[in-house]
């Protein structure tokens, strides 16, 4: 079997596309790379869709947190330190065994049937979680920048009349987010690793669809050697990660694009790890 | 006279000892399969595995110590010498066969089965939970069912009570305490599966000595008729036998 | 552990829980937070230690020297670590029994590599194949510790360049000008201003190593998950205490030990910054100036 028929029967496995039994014996690199790189598809989907609905949460979040009221700041707080305090690994458990005993005919609300069968699987509770997770890491890191939004900027807001939502729009949140960008990247980077957690532990895989770490282990399991499909996956990942860097970069260009060359902050990398 | 006797008893240890005087043999095995092998209440491995082994040891007059492992590295761990012997309920298979060597084995090629529910579960079509990596697993992919993969045997059992799963798929005397105890809650489903090639202690391919050694304990142990009895005391009295 | 404890299952109620928490599992598992105490405070260190080599390497004037210290911290933080513990600590191992086989038995004509499998000669097994449990068990520890501390390493390494970048230019150049050599303007300037600007980032990654101990148990290690998982797993009567799926309930007790780890690390950084902050020309250092000088 050539790698391009290879490519063709395994390259989107990971969704349930393609051949459904997974090689069993004769195992080629090739196999490794399509296989493994299918399953990159679900850390790629984890990341992203946690990456962008947590960062709304977590402006909401950092807000509350930098309010005056008690009522806003202490729930927002507790929050973050729940979900900061705790490894990630943690979450996913726990987060299981709550999903797993919702009924299973679903919960009944104002006569209609609300499905939550689906809230067990890893595509839609793992999601949940690893959203919440970097809504909680993601407003730390905004309500740190929050903080050191220069007192000046927001007097000559005032002084121009801007208050209230504009102000917010147009002044607070552009400087919050150029603040706290390079840290903001570091988290990013982190989310991604963090979701090779998913099938790891918590959350089953289903017809063995899985992500990059759960083909690999597969591969660890059938051949017997560890030496080769760890190394695909890690190999993966550092590409992600130089992809994510890039990126990142392009929107921080364009978040200071209004200062001077030399005055603008370099992205310094600095992810952090498990959680 | 004593340290004449002392000294006798030394050397004779030494002579029959040969190659593994000095060496102790590591028994390597997951903790967690019970009753084959499991951790009790005081923390030391115990099981039908640990008391077969043990035996084995004694009857190829053998030191032994026993290390526990995580199931995933179990084999990689036996090549890079982490321990000698593989004693996990390992079924033999060719897969295995290829980068092992299995003595002969101890356990006659065991039943796997289905546990669910309710006795009409769709083990052909539904959805099956099994052990990651495991031969059960392989058959369950390509039984036709959707098979649902856990990283511990107890999770499997976990994913059919909390209705993730129509059935659980693993060996069947592993579910036999599990059924039996759970006072009506879980029950076979359809025929029993035969899978493997029994059970076998899994070795380095150059260990050829130590194989050798196994394989004779074991021989005497399936003649004289202990072997059977052990299995009987663990399994119950159904269980299969040589 | 206590004389009632003999036959559990006469036992019911209080007794029984009382019993059950004493078992010899149970201490093991309480053990088992020390285990993770203990990797910390050895882990800080060492990791501290090929933070500050990487940070070093990557400054070199020596082209090699440098891309080597850029290429670790490149390459290490750009792999999730669950990935890195899966394969490396047999890498590691396999390695040290490489390197004293070459040591103790230069004679040795077998292939060391013979398929899947990795055989030295059995002068050169670390630790040695008679040597007891508890040996082998330390040798493991050991393993994780340089495992922890390579991947945590890298992460410190670049905190520690970036805090080494942030000391004033002309500080060191001071230095040189009073004809203090590179070596020991590094030494007696740079190295001591640079631990304001590092702080920050190293608490950072100290909470993140306490919340990636739970990993422990990928390199082998009986931690304290593997005990929650090993105890919480529903027990058939095949143990002296059987009961059903009890998990819940350990991971619970865990995530109440992380969230206490957490919150005491948070005080006592709290206060290291303060003091560090003292008579500093920062921010934090000015702020404090000021609200001494107003009270």
């Amino acid at each position: 079997m050539s790698c391009w028929e290879t490519l063709a029967d395994y390259g989107l496995r990971s969704l349930g596309v393609g051949e459904r039994l997974l090689p069993r014996s004769d195992f080629t690199l090739c196999q490794q790379v399509v296989l493994i790189g299918s399953g990159l598809i679900w850390n790629i989907y984890f990341g992203a869709l946690a990456l962008t609905s947590g960062f709304v949460l977590a402006t909401g979040l950092a807000l509350a947190k930098a309010a005056r009221s008690r009522w806003l700041r202490k729930p927002a707080e507790w929050f973050i330190f729940l979900f900061r305090g705790s490894p990630l690994f943690i979450q996913f458990f726990l987060a299981y065994e709550a999903l797993v005993m919702l009924p299973r005919q679903g919960i009944d609300v104002f006569g209609i049937t609300v499905e939550t069968a689906w809230l067990t699987r890893a595509w839609a509770g793992a999601l949940i979680v690893l959203f919440l997770n970097t809504a909680a890491y993601s407003a730390e890191i905004f309500y740190g920048a929050l903080k050191s939004v220069p007192k000046g900027d927001l007097e000559a807001a005032e002084a121009y009349g801007i208050t209230g939502w504009a102000r917010f729009r147009r002044i607070l949140w552009p400087t919050m987010l150029r603040l706290g960008w390079p840290a903001y990247t570091n988290e990013a980077i982190f989310l991604f690793h963090a979701t090779t957690l998913v099938f790891f532990s918590g959350f089953p895989a289903f017809q063995q669809r899985g992500d990059a770490l759960y083909y690999a282990n597969y591969f660890a399991d059938k051949t017997f050697n560890p030496f080769v499909p760890y190394p695909i996956v890690a190999g993966y990942f550092i590409l992600l990660t130089l992809g994510l860097t890039l990126l990142f970069g392009v929107a921080n260009r364009r978040l200071n694009r209004h200062l001077a060359p030399n005055q603008r902050p370099r992205l310094k990398l600095r992810p952090q790890i498990i959680r | 006279m004593k340290n004449l006797l002392i000294a006798t008893t030394a050397t004779l240890a030494l002579v029959s000892g040969a190659a593994f005087a000095q060496q102790t043999v590591r028994m390597g095995t997951e903790g967690a399969y019970p009753p084959y092998n499991f951790i009790n209440d005081q923390g030391e491995v115990d099981g039908f595995e640990r008391e077969l082994g043990d035996e084995l040891c004694k009857r190829a007059e053998l030191t032994c110590t026993w290390v526990t492992t995580d199931w995933d590295s179990i084999i990689p761990n036996l090549q890079s010498g982490n321990y000698d012997t593989i004693i996990a309920g390992m079924s033999i298979t060719d897969e295995r066969e290829e980068v092992l060597d299995f003595t002969q084995n101890y356990f006659p090629p065991a039943a796997s089965a289905y546990a669910g529910l309710s006795a009409d579960a769709d083990i052909t079509g539904g959805v099956v939970a099994a052990q990651v990596g495991t031969i059960q697993a392989g058959h369950v992919a390509e039984s036709g069912a959707t098979l649902l993969e856990y990283a511990t045997p107890d999770e499997t059992v976990a994913a059919v009570r909390n209705g993730e799963a129509d059935a659980v798929f693993a060996d069947k005397d592993f579910l036999a305490p599990i059924v039996s105890e759970s006072g009506g809650e879980f029950t076979f489903v359809g025929e029993d599966v035969p899978l493997g090639g029994g059970i076998g202690i899994g070795l380095r391919d150059s260990d050829d000595e130590l194989r050798g050694k196994f394989d004779a304990a074991i021989q005497s142990m399936k003649d004289d008729g202990t072997l059977n009895t052990m299995i009987t005391k663990w399994f119950g009295a159904e269980a299969k036998t040589f | 552990m206590f004389a009632s404890c003999a036959d559990p299952s006469l036992l019911s109620g209080l007794d029984w829980l009382a019993c059950y928490l004493t078992s010899g599992k149970h201490l093991d598992f309480y053990r088992s937070f020390g285990t993770v105490l203990i990797l910390l405070a050895v882990t800080a260190p060492v990791a501290l230690a090929f933070g500050f080599a990487g940070a070093l390497a990557a400054r070199s004037q020596l082209g090699l020297v440098s891309i080597l210290g850029r290429g670790y911290m490149a390459m290490v933080r750009g792999v999730p670590d669950i990935v890195f513990f899966l394969f490396f600590v047999i890498a590691l191992d396999q390695g040290i029994e490489w390197l004293t086989h070459q040591v103790r038995c230069p004679d040795w004509t077998e292939p060391i590599r013979n398929g899947l499998e990795f055989r030295v000669c059995p002068q050169a097994k670390v630790p040695p194949g008679a040597a007891p449990q508890s040996v082998h068990s330390l040798y493991g520890f050991g393993l994780a510790v340089v495992t922890f501390a390579i991947v945590f390493g890298a992460f410190a390494a670049n905190v520690l360049l970036g805090a080494m970048n942030a000391v004033p230019r002309a500080q060191i150049e001071t230095a040189l000008a009073y004809g203090m050599s590179e070596r020991q303007a590094t030494r007696r300037v740079l190295i001591p201003q640079m631990w304001i600007y590092a702080l920050p980032g190293l608490s950072n990654l100290w909470l993140i190593l306490i919340k990636a101990t739970p990993l422990l148990f990928l390199l082998g290690v009986r931690d304290v998950v593997y005990w929650a998982r090993e105890l919480g797993g529903s027990k058939t009567s095949a143990y002296e205490y059987p009961h059903p799926d009890w998990r819940l309930y350990y991971f619970l007790g865990l995530l109440v030990f992380y969230l206490l780890m957490t919150r005491i690390s948070e005080l006592v950084l709290a206060r290291i910054s303060a003091r560090l902050s003292r008579g500093q020309a920062t921010m934090a250092g000015e702020a404090m100036r000021k609200a001494g000088a107003t009270a």
